[in-house]
């Protein structure tokens, strides 16, 4: 009992420490922050909300789109961004033809080994080939961009909160900085090589505008290329790059949870009937 | 040890019969989630958490074996091979999915099942060791699940092991050594990923040791039950088969509907975005989180930010580690000899509205960053924690009235004046 006790008592006096120490901590922190001024964030936009058909759990991929997507890609993003975990087989969900996939991929360079010299060099791509970086390594890629070297694409769209929406975004959001911000956080300002971006967690980044006029990219299927549509479509083709089984993962679900609902109700029903014996009557 | 009243296996034919002779493994069987188990018949849904923990930790090693089929443990490819499993493996994909959001069902079961456990203090005897075991393995899960997250290879999975293992550090003297030698490097590298990797996949078989002798241990003085009075004769309980199996198959069903909602159409909701870029060490992220499940100690661990005598560094380390330690006392604290917080009013209302409340706030401090209000938030939960479990707990048991205990399990389900009925109710119906 009394080895119990001093258990007890030992309990008690450290949990008075601890305690004391952190209301200690909270007091002080309480003072400073009651006397130093708050640091505030830069007030970034959050993403603007699009609807896209890969949404909700019934979506699928708009072909189309992401076609016309992986056509912005090509003639725009690609200049200085890598797409390194999709191989150009890939594009066959895209709605193309085994055909037009190699037709495709052969007219990428993509790093090979001369099979005569065994001497490194540049080889049409095939249909196994992952699409090729811009820069030969990162040292490259960040000497070209002034020191800031473009992410990979392939996962970015994941790799954000609210990934789809904010690559469209951020795609729009370039605009010179407004005298309202300017006035509250002087360094808002976009120092030399970078870009102000509404979108972007510290308003500047290095990236100049990479869709700036109508029309930049051809579609081939007519569709009008506003910025608001070439940013979308970029951003549901990333969508795919970085989820390429994103349908099949929400048509795969439904079957899954049917069974396991259908299974749960059989499963209350013979709980039911084999409790009934036990329970205790309501009456 | 079972109750005198629980039935014998009874082997029904001459394999069986051969079986039960040379090695009596359906004799185990039967006593431990068959017929032969007698459990209390007024237990609840909150009864269902450990054989759906125990659920969770076979998908966790189903899924994870097939996912180190394809993995590669080194630093140069780990990340890549992770997207090689979700791009190019068949159904890798599922596996992924599976395996992430599995660790966290098996986090929310098994919280769950750890707050049952604190609401009825199923720690008090005879049911101690029962307790200290979960509390064992309740550390194993985390330091699996910590290692886990790393082999990934993604921004968060390296500095979360730099911050994890940086805590050492904050050791005096010795700590930076330790640190060093646990990553086999002076950063998280490819030594370090190796022997998380090794770990990983050790542990898990570590936990269901453990797990095995949780139950046994269960099985010595029998499930504890929302009354928290013992069984006292055959009335109060049923067998676990087919009673327990019929409504854990239940609870199971709805376990699997929602963790399938989220393995099919939220995958990355309780993962952070960050951990979709390759580990970069020059790098830093703006905000280093851990897992969801690792927030309310987090929180604890960051509360500390004032040098006190310690460095707040060192404070915070050693609340951290003992706001889990001190669960281990807990069968020494709570002297009350009533169990169920249903018949504790004191203790009842320190728990809801003290205990549960500061969790959700650490909760919430743990996953937010470091600045305030949440700071000095979780500087108020984190001393009502430490006050909750070491002061208050000791003090309410012994100075609280309890209210009065039902007899015995069969009253408080069927009330007092349906005794006569009972034998023959408590014959299975099938």
């Amino acid at each position: 009992m009394t080895k119990l006790l001093s258990v007890r008592l030992v309990a008690i006096l450290v949990g008075l420490g601890f305690a004391f120490v952190a209301l200690f901590a909270f007091v002080i922190g309480a003072y400073n922050a009651a006397t130093e001024e708050a640091q505030g964030h830069l007030p970034y936009a959050k993403p603007v909300d699009v609807d896209y058909s890969f949404d909700g759990p019934f979506g699928t991929w708009d072909k189309a789109q992401l076609q016309r997507g992986l056509k912005v890609y090509s003639e725009v993003c690609a200049a200085c961004h890598s797409l390194k975990f999709v191989a150009f087989r890939n594009l066959e969900d895209l709605g193309y033809s085994e055909g037009q996939v190699k037709a495709f991929a052969a007219s990428k360079q993509v790093p090979g080994i001369d099979p005569q010299t065994g001497e490194a060099n540049m080889r049409p791509g095939l249909p196994t080939d992952y699409f090729p970086s811009p820069y030969p390594n990162a040292v490259a890629a960040a000497a070209a961009n002034g020191n800031a070297i473009p992410p990979d694409l392939s996962l970015i769209t994941k790799a954000r909160g609210d990934g789809t929406n904010y690559v469209a975004s951020l795609l729009q959001g370039y605009q010179e900085p407004s005298a309202e911000l300017l006035a509250e956080h002087p360094e808002a300002a976009p120092s030399p090589g970078l870009h102000h971006n509404i979108y972007f967690p510290n308003l500047n980044l290095a990236m100049a505008p990479p869709l700036t006029t109508a029309g930049q990219v051809t579609y081939d299927d007519g569709t009008e290329a506003t910025v608001k549509q070439m940013s979308e479509d970029v951003a549901a083709f990333l969508t795919w790059t970085a989820e390429p089984t994103l349908v099949k993962r929400k048509q795969t679900g439904w079957p899954v949870l049917i069974f396991l609902l259908f299974a749960t109700i059989l499963a209350y029903m013979s709980k039911k009937q084999i409790w009934a014996a036990v329970k205790p009557r309501k009456d | 040890m079972s109750f005198p009243w629980a039935r014998e296996y009874q082997p029904s034919n001459g394999f069986t019969r051969f079986l039960d002779e040379k090695l009596p493994l359906p004799r185990l069987v039967y006593n431990a989630v068959g017929a032969g188990y007698p459990v209390p018949r007024n237990l609840s849904y909150f009864w269902n958490f450990g054989v759906l923990a125990g659920v969770f930790l076979m998908v966790q090693i189903v899924t994870g074996i097939v996912l180190a089929m394809h993995y590669a443990a080194n630093a140069q490819v780990a990340f890549a091979t992770t997207e090689h499993i979700m791009r190019n493996v068949n159904w890798g994909w599922l596996m992924r999915y599976a395996h992430a959001n599995g660790a966290s069902f098996f986090f929310i079961v098994v919280y769950i099942h750890i707050f049952r456990g604190l609401f009825y203090s199923s720690y008090k005897a005879p049911r101690e060791m029962i307790w200290l075991l979960g509390v064992v393995i309740f550390l194993l899960m985390m330091a699996t699940a910590f290692m886990g997250y790393v082999l990934p290879w993604g921004q968060m999975s390296f500095w979360g092991a730099k911050v994890i293992t940086g805590l050492f550090g904050a050791i005096p003297l010795v700590g930076e050594p330790i640190q060093i030698w646990l990553l086999g490097g002076f950063a998280p590298d490819n030594a370090a990923l190796n022997r998380f990797f090794s770990l990983h996949f050790l542990l898990p078989f570590v936990i269901l040791g453990v797990v095995i002798l949780h139950i046994w241990a269960l099985h010595i003085p029998g499930s504890s039950n929302p009354t928290g009075v013992e069984v006292k004769s055959e009335s109060d309980t049923v067998p676990f088969h087919p009673y327990y199996t019929a409504k854990d198959g239940f609870g199971l069903g709805i376990a699997l509907l929602a963790y399938f909602a989220l393995v099919f159409f939220l995958p990355n909701a309780l993962g952070h975005p960050d951990n979709y870029i390759e580990a970069n060490p020059l790098s830093t992220p703006a905000h280093i989180v851990p897992e969801w499940y690792f927030w309310p100690f987090y929180a604890i661990l960051r509360a500390f930010t004032v040098d006190f005598i310690l460095p707040a560094k060192l404070w915070g380390v050693i609340a951290m580690f003992s706001a889990i330690l001190l669960w281990f006392f807990l069968p020494w604290l709570d002297k009350s000899p009533v169990r169920s917080g249903h018949y504790r009013p004191m203790f009842r209302k320190f728990f809801w509205f003290g205990l549960i409340p500061a969790m959700i706030v650490l909760f919430i401090c743990g996953g937010a960053p470091a600045e305030e209000p949440y700071v000095m938030l979780s500087q108020i939960a984190t001393a009502y924690y430490f006050l909750h479990f070491l002061v208050i707990l000791p003090i309410v048991s012994s100075v609280e009235k309890p209210e009065p205990l039902p007899y015995s399990i069969t009253e408080a389900v069927l009330g007092s004046d349906k005794k006569a009925v009972l034998g023959e109710n408590t014959t299975p119906a099938v």
